[in-house]
């Protein structure tokens, strides 16, 4: 990884599972890295804050891009004094259009503003905070005490106004209709056509970033999964992953493998249920009936192979809580035979209907420059013609060994992201076998203790990093530990879902669609909400 | 449209037995008929994601698989809470969850009965209480019961779900003053 000379920024070390480096800039530095790096095509990962008063009297803003050789961390440090107790830092939302969410988000946990000086008037509208704590309480200072309960107090959400004949307008949620996340659309609408949707989230804002603080580093792996329940393995590797790069740890190899094939029964169980749930949203209950067959087989088969349907305990620091079974190998090959022939029957059930085409096909594009402009991550870009897949790009221990396939579709609609889930249903499949193969060919010996060890006392105040490929896309968990060595405290943790990236994109691909399609739509985004609201 | 059908016939019938409930296995037939005499008609349930990480939601909405069956057993998750007769809530309330679950569970028509699904609704589990989060959905909401795993098995909500309805109406109202 190299930066541009004429930033003057130095790359320093940064433990990560992935290559990865951090900068320190200043006010200029801050903005001018963000538009080289823009200009080069690099993301905007995620974008956090934190309160360090008590040890510089700073507050400190983060960024991670992810660049095609690695994650590159910049970091800008504001200091306070009296007369600034509230700093500002300089907007990127009109580099990174995604920032904007993540800013107010900063804000309402920090009070940090981020100050627009090239675009449009920055959103001062909570993101995170909806009247459930004070507009000056903010609860990741560190001088607030964040465990104390207050009273919601009610407070209006101005949402942008679409004006003219015969727009009216749509609010749906927090509640919905179906067994789903909480979360507030307000579709402006003529006819059954949308003009506009806006969206409003952090319903399911629990404080994780607080919660972390409070936790010991060998016990945050079990927080990182409930980030997300449906991307558990992800984002506990991925807190995993920082604490070992921290402490120096290596996994036993046996341990890498697990955690892998873990990972790809995720993907594989989330795309068998959306595949399902994308039949019946579109008329054609029989393809829910029997690909959530296929994913309940897959449930119990992860029961007996793991120990849990869900994988929320599985991957631990140091490795994975337990060895497959003697008898788990030879009955997870059954199992993909059994999945990987009946997508292939079920896949030329959906091709050949012609109404289920009818709705998903030109329903709910994305373009590819919007994908671009936007900064797409994971399935939703893939579908978009965008081939980014972490696992081929920067392939992490195992990945490097196997050579994973990118999967990419062009028409980003509907009918493309249901193409891509079939696509890496098989090519999930043709990994697992590849890793149950690894696993069984006894060159990583399953004797006593081999699939986990422990991890060492991490020393003060270091950073560290894990990116994973989730089946959604790249989750990220930043972590820096705590002064108390001997007790492994966590100073700061922030985990960021691809869905932040995402949320957005559905604004633009429901244009001009019909209000009946959005659930469709919606669906083969199949976005976190609580990932996002955290 | 020859392949769809052959499909279903070489998949065949899933469907699994009802979980027993203290020692005793109710028989579908059994179910049924007791919950036409509580209810009158199928029991309809409003689900409402208080706050949860979504872990819950998946075992839920697996109840719909054809191995659990959960409309076959005359249990039925509808989209209005009008409409339904059990509020199941997943997740700890967060506090901008908080009206809209209140707000739900005033909706739905007395009596009612509220179901606590997960650690996380049946004490806050591991987010517990905090500036974000109220905890479980008892400090809310009267609930007359719980389902804890994290996330619990379909078979254990399936079960939770058998056992709320077969408490005597009566008793659940003891609990709670019905408003007229
Ligand atoms: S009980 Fe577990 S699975 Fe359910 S919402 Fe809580 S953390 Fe998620």
């Amino acid at each position: 990884m190299k930066l541009p000379e004429f930033l003057e920024l130095q790359l320093l070390p940064l433990p990560a599972n992935l290559p990865a480096g951090r900068a320190r800039a200043d006010c200029r530095q801050w903005l001018q890295l963000a538009a080289t790096l823009r200009e080069s095509g690099a993301r905007l990962l995620a974008l956090w804050g934190a309160d360090d008063r008590d040890r510089d009297g700073c507050f400190r803003i983060y960024a991670a891009y992810l660049l095609t050789e690695g994650v590159l961390l910049a970091e800008h440090a504001m200091e306070t004094t009296e007369a600034t107790a509230d700093p500002v830092y300089p907007s990127l939302a009109a580099i990174f259009p995604v920032a904007q969410r993540m800013q107010r988000a900063v804000y309402d946990l920090l009070g940090i503003a981020a100050e627009e000086s090239l675009g449009p008037e920055a959103d001062r509208r909570g993101w995170l905070r909806h009247g459930g704590w004070p507009e000056n309480f903010f609860p990741l200072r560190r001088d607030v005490d964040g465990s104390q309960q207050r009273p919601n107090i009610s407070a209006p959400y101005p949402f942008v106004m679409v004006e003219g004949s015969g727009v009216h307008e749509i609010a749906v949620g927090p509640v919905h209709a179906g067994t789903i996340e909480p979360g507030h659309f307000r579709f402006s609408v003529v006819g059954e056509k949308m003009l506009r949707l806006e969206e409003r989230l952090g319903y399911t804002h629990k404080g994780v970033a607080r919660l972390f603080e409070t936790m010991p580093q060998s016990g945050g792996h079990r927080l990182a999964a409930r980030i997300s329940g449906d991307a558990a393995v992800a984002f506990s590797w991925a807190y995993c992953a920082a604490l070992e790069s921290i402490t120096g740890t290596t996994c036993p190899a046996r341990a890498t493998l697990l955690r892998a094939l873990a990972l790809e029964h995720e993907r594989l169980a989330n795309h068998l249920g959306d595949l399902g749930a994308l039949g019946n949203d579109a008329g054609f209950a029989f393809g829910l009936t029997h690909f959530s067959r296929l994913k309940e087989d897959l449930l119990r088969s992860n029961a007996a192979a793991f120990g849990a349907r869900y994988l929320l305990d599985y991957v631990v620091p140091g490795g994975v809580a337990v060895d497959l079974p003697a008898e788990a190998p030879a009955r997870l090959l059954e199992l993909y035979a059994d999945l990987e022939q009946s997508a292939t029957n079920l896949r030329s059930i959906y091709d050949e209907h012609a109404g289920l085409q009818d709705r998903f096909r030109g329903t709910g594009r994305l373009q590819q420059s919007v994908a671009e402009k936007l900064g797409a991550l994971g399935l939703v870009a893939r579908a978009s013609g965008i081939a980014r897949d972490l696992r081929v790009d920067n392939p992490w221990p195992p990945y490097d060994n196997i050579a994973a396939k990118c999967i990419v579709q062009s028409a980003g609609d509907v009918a493309a992201r249901v193409q891509i889930r079939f696509d890496e249903v098989y090519e999930s499949l043709r990994l697992c076998r590849a890793f149950l193969q690894e696993l069984s060919a006894g060159t990583v010996p399953a004797s006593a203790g081999q699939v986990n060890i422990p991890v060492p006392a991490a020393a003060p105040y270091q950073l560290g990093l894990g990116v994973i490929e989730s089946w959604r896309g790249p989750v990220l968990i930043v972590l820096e530990t705590g002064p108390d060595a001997a007790n492994g405290t966590i100073r700061r943790c922030h985990a960021h879902d691809p869905s932040w990236q995402n949320w957005p994109l559905i604004e633009y691909a429901v244009i001009g669609d019909i209000v009946p399609d959005f659930p469709l739509i919606n669906k083969s985004f199949n976005l976190s909400y609580s990932g996002q609201d955290g | 449209m020859w392949n769809t059908l052959s499909r279903m016939a070489r998949t065949g019938l899933l469907t699994e037995p009802l979980p027993a409930l203290d020692g005793s296995s109710p028989e579908l037939t059994a179910l049924q008929s007791e919950l036409l005499a509580v209810l009158g008609r199928a029991l309809c349930i409003r689900h409402v994601d208080a706050g949860s990480c979504n872990g819950c939601e998946l075992e839920i909405q697996a109840l719909h698989n054809p191995y659990y069956n959960l409309e076959g057993a005359g249990i039925q998750f509808v989209a209005s809470p009008r409409h339904a007769d059990m509020l199941l809530v997943t997740g700890p309330v967060s506090v901008n969850m908080e009206e809209a679950l209140r707000r739900t569970y005033d909706a739905i028509p007395d009596p009612k009965f509220v179901i606590a699904v997960g650690d996380c609704g049946a004490c806050g589990g591991i987010f517990g209480t905090s500036y974000a989060s109220r905890g479980g959905v008892a400090n809310i909401l009267p609930v007359n019961f719980t389902v804890t795993g994290c996330p619990p098995t379909p078979t254990a909500i399936l079960r939770g779900i058998l056992q709320t309805v077969r408490v005597p109406l009566t008793e659940v109202q003891r609990n709670r003053p019905i408003s007229a």
